[in-house]
Formats: C-alpha cells, sequence, structure tokens
C-alpha cells in the first residue's frame, strides 16, 4: 500500500494504491484519523487500490463517524470492485458517499 | 495456475481402517468446491487433512504453493492466519462472550487497534445476521444462531483459504440461502477460496463451481454442478435422489454380523 495526502482549495485529498490488508491498514488509520482532525473536507481516493479487507473498511467507517461528529465532509472515490465489492457485502455502500472521480467529487455538494 | 489447495494421492488411516483411498483434488484461487458425499464417506477427515490438524499417511497436501505436511508447528501457527475454519459443530469458547470469541484470532495474529477489530467483529455480526449480540454469551445463543457466530469467527480476518463443514446444516431456509449468498460475495469480493462439505443439494448447486463427490474415502467425480447432475453413476444418482445404498444381502453373512458369529 502507497499513501498520499494532497492539500487543494477545496478540501484535502488522501490517496491510497496497492492493497490495503491487515498488515498496513493501522498505518491508513492513522492517517486518515489524523487528516479529518484538520481538514473540513476529505476525499479519500481509492481508485488505485486493488484489494481492501475488512479491517481497511473499519477504518474508513471510523473515520467517516469521527468526520460526521466535527461536520467533515468524507468522500469516497472510486470505481475499483474491489473496493465496491467489500463495501457492498459490509453492506455500507449505501452509508457511504461514493463518487467515481474526484472531478465528480469536487463538483458535487456535499 | 497453481492450484491453491493441492491433494495428491492421499491415503489415511485410523488404526487399520483406511478412510481416505488416494484422493486426489485441485482446487484453484477464487473457486468454490464443495465436497459431497454420504455420512462417513470421509468429507471431514479431508478437511481436518487440508489444514493440517491432521497428517497424511501417504500423499501430500499443498496450500498456497506450501507442503502443509513439511511445516513446522511454528510455521503452521503463522500460515493459519491464512485459514478460516468453520467446523461441523464449531464450539465457541463458553467463558467469552459472543464477539469476543469472534475477535480472539484478531487478537491472536495481529496488532490492529481496539476500535478497528470492535469495528470488524460487528461488520461480520452484521452479514450473519446477528447484529446486536456481540454482548451475549454463547449459552444464551439457539443452535442455529451459534453456527453463524462460528462462521463470523472464521471469516473475521478475510482469509485467503475458508474452509466450512455443513456451515448451514439445521438452518432454516432463509438463514441458510442467506449464509450461501454471503459465501458469494466473500468470493466476489475478497478473492477467497472455498471448501465447503455440506449435504444440502440446493446450498451446494448454488454455490459451488466444481463439485467433489466422495464415497468410502474414495473420490467418485469432480466436475462443474452440470457435470455432476449429470453422471451416470449409481452412486452420485443415488446421493441426488437421497437414496440410501442398496446393499446385497448375503443372508449367511447377515445372520453371521447380528449374532457376531463368524460362518
Ligand atoms: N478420530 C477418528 N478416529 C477413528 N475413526 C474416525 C475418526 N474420525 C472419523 N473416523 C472415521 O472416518 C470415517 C469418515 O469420517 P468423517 O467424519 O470424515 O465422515 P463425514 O463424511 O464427514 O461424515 P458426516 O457426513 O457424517 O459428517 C468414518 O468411518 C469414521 O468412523
Ligand atoms: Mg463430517
Amino acid at each position: 500500500m502507497e499513501h498520499s495526502v494532497h492539500v487543494q482549495p477545496n478540501g484535502h485529498i488522501v490517496s491510497f494504491s496497492g492493497e490495503i490488508d491487515l498488515e498496513n491498514s493501522p498505518a491508513a488509520r492513522t492517517r486518515l484519523l489524523e487528516v479529518v482532525e484538520y481538514a473540513t473536507t476529505v476525499f479519500v481516493d481509492l481508485t488505485a487500490v486493488t484489494y481492501m479487507d475488512s479491517s481497511g473498511i473499519a477504518s474508513l467507517v471510523e473515520a467517516y463517524q469521527r468526520a460526521k461528529k466535527t461536520n467533515v465532509a468524507f468522500v469516497l472515490i472510486s470505481t475499483s470492485p474491489a473496493v465496491l465489492r467489500v463495501l457492498q457485502m459490509a453492506r455500507l455502500d449505501k452509508v457511504f458517499t461514493i463518487h467515481e472521480t474526484l472531478e465528480h467529487a469536487q463538483h458535487a455538494k456535499h | 495456475m497453481i492450484p491453491v489447495i493441492e491433494v495428491k494421492d492421499v491415503v489415511t488411516h485410523y488404526g487399520s481402517r483406511k478412510i481416505l483411498n488416494h484422493v486426489n483434488v485441485d482446487i484453484q484461487p477464487g473457486e468454490i468446491m464443495v465436497v459431497m458425499g454420504g455420512s462417513g464417506s470421509g468429507k471431514s477427515t479431508l478437511l481436518r487433512h487440508l489444514i493440517g490438524l491432521e497428517r497424511v499417511s501417504a500423499g501430500s497436501i499443498r496450500l498456497l504453493d506450501q507442503d502443509i505436511g513439511h511445516m513446522s508447528h511454528h510455521e503452521l501457527t503463522r500460515f493459519y492466519r491464512k485459514l478460516g475454519v468453520a467446523f461441523q459443530g464449531g464450539a465457541l469458547f463458553s467463558s467469552m462472550t459472543v464477539g469476543e470469541n469472534i475477535m480472539l484470532p484478531l487478537r491472536e495474529h495481529t496488532n490492529l487497534d481496539e476500535k478497528t477489530m470492535a469495528i470488524m467483529v460487528r461488520m461480520k455480526l452484521e452479514v450473519v445476521n446477528l447484529a446486536g449480540f456481540e454482548h451475549l454469551m454463547p449459552s444464551e445463543l439457539s443452535g442455529g444462531m451459534l453456527k453463524r457466530a462460528a462462521f463470523a469467527r472464521a471469516v473475521i480476518m478475510d482469509p485467503a483459504l475458508l474452509f466450512c463443514d455443513e456451515p448451514s446444516a439445521g438452518l432454516d431456509p432463509v438463514v441458510s440461502s442467506s449464509l450461501d449468498e454471503l459465501i458469494l460475495q466473500l468470493r466476489d469480493a475478497l478473492n477467497m477460496t472455498i471448501v465447503v462439505v455440506t449435504h444440502e443439494l440446493d446450498s451446494a448447486f448454488r454455490i459451488a463451481d466444481r463439485i467433489t463427490v466422495l464415497d468410502k474415502g474414495e473420490v467418485l467425480t469432480i466436475g462443474s454442478v452440470d457435470q455432476v447432475r449429470a453422471s451416470t453413476h449409481t452412486r452420485i444418482q443415488d446421493l441426488l435422489n437421497r437414496r440410501f445404498e442398496e446393499t446385497i444381502l448375503d443372508p449367511d453373512e447377515y445372520l453371521a454380523r447380528l449374532t457376531g458369529e463368524s460362518i
């Protein structure tokens, strides 16, 4: 897994790529919780994620709940079946706001 | 493609009884293999061998391209984090809550944060329709609920390989088919390779990519659902039509069997 944070005028973009699994999801979690602390809008770009297990999803869930509490917009970006299917299985595809591209996400109101 | 599970010419004895007789099975990545066969045909025995609980008398078993017969105890333990196992009558620890039971593999094998583990446990309880039962003790659950909790524990680590021994036996039809659905989703979402022992024909036909039919410790056939259904083999047809094996009765031998005396 690789990850990076970009700051843009309309929000923070946290991008992940590769596999998010039991080994590295703690790092993903730490980064997400950190960004949620100081951002007003967080775009989590999962476009390049090829595998995500339940520990990765759990990290997203925790960060999203934290964001909600502090009125931070928290948006997922992905078309990757590897991500969408796991979200679906956990019945979370209707819970998260998910956009297909960063452009879509940035133009939508949150 | 290298099979994820490779059973080669496996022979097993319990004492002097031969239980598995030259069994060969290859299972591909992301495949759902259903194992069927009459009671006592060796299904559970095969499963116990696949997960390294018992050693073969002859032949070999490779999982994820490693020979489990040659793994040390330590290697096997490390390996177990990649395997999920839901046993026939899979017992939970009675001294722990349902949630603690399901979390156990995470505690043993990972360094995940408490909060992450708790969310993972609740997600799995949701998908087996046990939401809200995490604080109950196993003794407070019904048989079918225990089975589902055991299944949740088997998949809590999202294992690469999942082994289930009759996961839906005794469940009501609705719950049973939602478990089938979950098995399919686990494969589709996580590319899990799954071996399921089952007697439920409907379930087998719904989830199987291929079916292995065992009879008296031997593989009768391995094939797609359609191939197995179309088989003209009488034992397979007996199994599919739920007919008991017809035994040819030798009166003298039968009498001897009942009286415990040899002829
Ligand atoms: N621990 C054991 N010691 C001795 N024999 C055993 C042991 N476990 C199983 N067997 C024997 O091995 C054979 C196969 O048993 P196994 O449990 O694999 O059957 P199965 O196909 O899973 O049956 P069922 O559908 O009833 O669960 C049986 O004849 C059984 O008596
Ligand atoms: Mg059995």
